[in-house]
């Protein structure tokens, strides 16, 4: 994929990021995490993993924010008042994401393949879809079935903590 | 030529304590028996060992260390260890049948004839040990018996009262005596007395430490023959049953101490110093008892004070370095105070156990055995002439005029003040007229206890002349036959028995009253001061100690740490949610630069 | 030419981002959200390595995809669970302020 792309949709992903953080509107931020997302997928894209870019954008923008979006309109969530900055915890945090940074910085740079460039791929009949299909429903079966009674059980949760309590 | 004479002598008292604690506590007459025959049984065996010389009994090794430290169970069987096994089985048998008597109507008969038993054992295995160590083992176990036995009626506070003191005062005298046998135990590596002598130059090139030695060693003896400082249990003792006093008190226990000095003898004589000390104890010991003697009402206190008294003049004779003195008037102590306790017994349960003399009087008319044989033991007592007694306290008068002038002053002074209690005693309880109800109707006692006075007064009389004793033991030969010191002795003893009759005749109550003498020099008083004082600031110490040391430092130092730290680290739980992602980022960046750039 | 360094650096830059958004913002929402950020973060270095890792049949290695696969499963779950709780919260305490739900602690 041409390097303009690759820095336009990472761009897009950063940008809106920083706008989640940033914003001061639930709402905004919401949608902001929307179009990062939007990003990502196409990024994901890029990198030949077409199944986990779909996945991406209908799970998470589809499904993921929209009940982000739900909830806040339930809260009814207004934009965040000022309160007083305690700018010693603000400037820690910032610290620690700054030093975070720099670490990754170093051990990306001095790894010796991140200077390796897209590997090419064979011709191949099945598609990524079928790959994944086959990887999950054989030697990840046992996990998947897991993951189905973890969803069932979120669901279970999430409903027993929405009931209002009985008089 | 080996026999086991002596190893049955030593444990029939044993066997026979153990079967009446074992088997028969409630058969009171058969315990009796059995204690009785079993100390005639001793008798005979001592009798037998008596008359053979150089026997010797197979010994037992108990604890074996090489040449540091053993210990074995073997006896000595020279001419005092026989002679004193006689004397001790021989009075002991003569006070268990007497006890029979004396102890007729009483409760714990079983328990009083074990105990009588378990102490002839003890009694028999001092004089019989050939060791320090198996010395001090009986000497413990006949203060142990004397506890024991001091406190039978123990119901009574005051009898166990006088329990506990005896045990605790020998109790200091013997952790002298424990520091003593050690001591000669480091220098000479032995504690066999055999072995001990021929290394005392060991110890001689040390006179110091000598000294000491020999000093604490003395230490047991003033415990267990209740001299000044240690004599405050011997009158409390009285508490307990007359034949015991008269066994214990004046025959045996309290001759263990001196017997305890001659027997070792060789160290002590050994150290100049310390044999002055020993005489001046005794000295001093003879004079207080004398004195505190003179104002007493209770027969049994005053025939008390007159046992310190005549064991200072035993020491006086050790200090003086005569054991053969010494021994001599242990014998026939032996003899006549047993005699005077007996026969103060045999009053004192005929008036249905009334003791202050100011009640009794006129008994010469009631009790004629008892009158006559108590007289006896009394003339012995002051040393009248023809009587054992003057034998062998003019022997040791004699001693102390040709060594030490001072000492025979204030021994012949003594003399004086003891025929004055004596006579005191005699004239106030057996003549003019009777003081009570109880002396009005009393009668003389049965043959049981009275025989036992017969022959004890036979050998008060007789035990002091050269062709008995003789065989018994080595009398001390004077130089040349002094006549000044008799003559002297005789003067006091006849002033003092003059002053006494001439005071007391046709008395009904005490004319003089010297009170520091009535409470004797208030030493009692002052050992109770003492004693408070020590606790008191011994208490507080330990009470700083535990208030501000262990709970302020220790514990609350423990707690209050854990709290402060407790309280340091609680602040991490903040309850604020950022503060934790803080911190887990925090943790997670230190951990990626010690995993990758270290 | 882009490299798999640089998926890697966007990457870690989204995830710093993530992570300050969870230690800055006071609003619970907003917490979550940044959480989403770091989870897909970690997905793209995950496909980014599935990709350049290529098996000698040529095919990339799916199992890293498996894997994402799984994390958006249990991304969203947790979303739904997380979400409830925080409206129950807010039902029980009115705001969704971080700083006033400070209860458990010492």
């Amino acid at each position: 994929m041409s390097p303009i792309l690759f820095w336009f949709f990472a761009l897009l992903m950063l940008v809106f990021g920083v706008a989640v953080v940033v914003n001061r509107n639930p709402i905004a931020s919401a949608l902001n995490l929307v179009v990062s997302f939007l990003g990502l997928a196409a990024l994901f894209m890029s990198l030949d993993a077409f199944f986990i870019g779909i996945i991406q954008v209908l799970v998470y923008a589809g499904a993921v924010m929209v009940l982000f979006l739900f909830i806040i309109m339930l809260l009814d969530l207004r934009a965040e008042r000022l309160r007083k900055i305690n700018w010693v915890a603000s400037a820690g945090g910032v610290a620690v994401a700054l030093a975070l940074l720099i670490q990754i910085f170093y051990v990306i740079g001095h790894l010796t393949f991140s200077k390796q460039t897209f590997p090419p791929l064979a011709r191949s009949e099945i598609d990524d879809v079928h790959n994944i299909g086959l990887l999950l429903f054989g030697n990840y079966n046992l996990p998947f079935q897991i993951i189905g009674v973890l969803v069932l059980v979120a669901t279970i949760g999430a409903v027993l903590l929405s009931k209002r309590e009985r008089r | 030529m080996k026999s086991a004479l002596p190893w049955y002598a030593l444990l029939l008292p044993l066997v026979s304590a153990g079967a009446i604690t074992l088997f028969t506590r409630r058969l009171k007459t058969l315990s009796s028996l059995i204690s009785v025959a079993a100390v005639l049984g001793s008798f005979v065996c001592s009798c037998l060992i008596f008359g053979q010389k150089g026997l010797s009994a197979p010994e037992l090794k108990w604890i074996d260390f090489g040449t540091v430290f053993t210990v074995p169970f073997g006896f000595v069987l020279d001419d005092l260890s026989r002679m004193m096994l006689v004397l001790v089985s021989g009075i002991g048998a003569l006070i268990h049948i007497y006890s029979l008597g004396y102890m007729r109507d009483d409760e714990g008969k079983s328990r009083y004839f074990a105990a009588l038993s378990l102490f002839m054992f003890a009694m028999l295995g001092i004089v019989l040990a050939n060791n320090f160590v198996m010395l001090f083992i009986f000497w413990e176990l006949v203060a142990f018996t004397s506890y024991v036995l001091i406190g039978h009626w123990f119901e009574r506070d005051a009898a166990a009262d006088a329990a506990n003191k005896a045990f605790f005062t020998n109790r200091i005298g013997d952790f002298g005596f424990m520091l003593g046998i050690l001591l000669v135990w480091m220098s000479t590596r032995s504690v066999v007395f055999a072995d001990i002598a021929p290394r005392l130059s060991i110890l001689t090139s040390h006179p110091a430490f000598l000294t000491i030695a020999a000093l604490l060693i003395f230490c047991g003896a003033v415990g267990k023959s209740a001299q000044f400082p240690l004599h405050v249990w011997l009158p409390d003792a009285m508490e307990g049953p007359t034949p015991i006093s008269a066994l214990i008190h004046a025959a045996t226990m309290v001759a263990a101490g001196v017997y305890m000095l001659v027997r070792v003898g060789f160290i002590i004589q050994a150290s100049p110093s310390a044999l002055l000390v020993i005489a001046w104890i005794g000295t001093i010991s003879a004079l207080l008892a004398a004195l505190i003697a003179t104002q007493q009402s209770d027969i049994k206190r005053i025939l008390a004070y007159s046992t310190i008294s005549q064991l200072g003049y035993m020491m006086i004779a050790v200090g003086l370095a005569s054991n053969e003195a010494a021994i001599f008037h242990l014998f026939t102590h032996a003899f006549f105070k047993a005699l005077l306790f007996l026969g103060a017994g045999s009053i004192i349960i005929m008036l249905r156990h009334e003791q202050n003399i100011w009640k009794m009087g006129g008994l010469a008319r009631h009790l004629p055995i008892t009158f006559l044989t108590f007289v006896v033991g009394a003339l012995a007592l002051i040393g009248f002439p023809l009587f054992s007694g003057f034998f062998s306290k003019d022997t040791i008068l004699a001693l102390a005029y040709d060594h030490n002038m001072p000492i025979f002053v204030v021994a012949l002074f003594t003399a004086f003040l003891t025929a004055f209690y004596i006579l005191r005693l005699v004239v106030v309880v057996f003549f003019a007229k009777p003081r009570s109800d109880a002396a009005r109707a009393s009668d003389e006692s049965p043959l049981v206890m009275t025989g036992p006075l017969i022959v004890l007064a036979l050998l008060a009389w007789l035990g002091g002349y050269g062709f008995f004793a003789r065989h018994f033991l080595a009398i001390p030969h004077e130089k040349e036959l002094l006549l000044i010191v008799p003559v002297l002795a005789i003067t006091a003893m006849i002033l003092g028995a003059g002053l006494a009759i001439a005071l007391y005749r046709n008395r009904t109550s005490e004319p003089i009253e010297v009170d520091l003498l009535r409470r004797l020099f208030y030493i009692d008083e002052f050992y109770r001061w003492l004693l408070d004082w020590t606790q008191e600031l011994l208490a507080s110490i330990s009470a700083f100690f535990d208030r501000w040391i262990i709970d302020a430092g220790a514990v609350r130092g423990v707690s209050g740490g854990t709290w402060g730290i407790g309280a340091l680290l609680r602040l991490i739980q903040m309850g604020n949610l950022q503060a934790y992602a803080f911190l887990f980022g925090l943790g997670i960046v230190a951990l990626i630069y010690f995993a990758v750039f270290r | 030419m882009v490299t798999l360094g640089h998926y890697l650096i966007v990457s870690g830059i989204l995830f710093a981002i993530g992570f300050a958004g969870v230690m800055l913002r006071r609003s619970l929402i907003i917490i979550f959200m940044s959480l989403e950020l770091m989870l897909n973060a970690a997905n793209l270095s995950l496909v980014a390595f599935s990709r350049f890792h290529v098996q000698p049949s040529g095919v990339p290695d799916y199992n890293a995809q498996v894997f994402v696969f799984f994390i958006i499963t249990v991304g969203a779950a947790e979303v739904a669970v997380g979400l409830a709780i925080i409206v129950a919260l807010f039902r029980a305490r009115q705001t969704t302020h971080v700083e006033d739900i400070n209860t458990l602690k010492f």
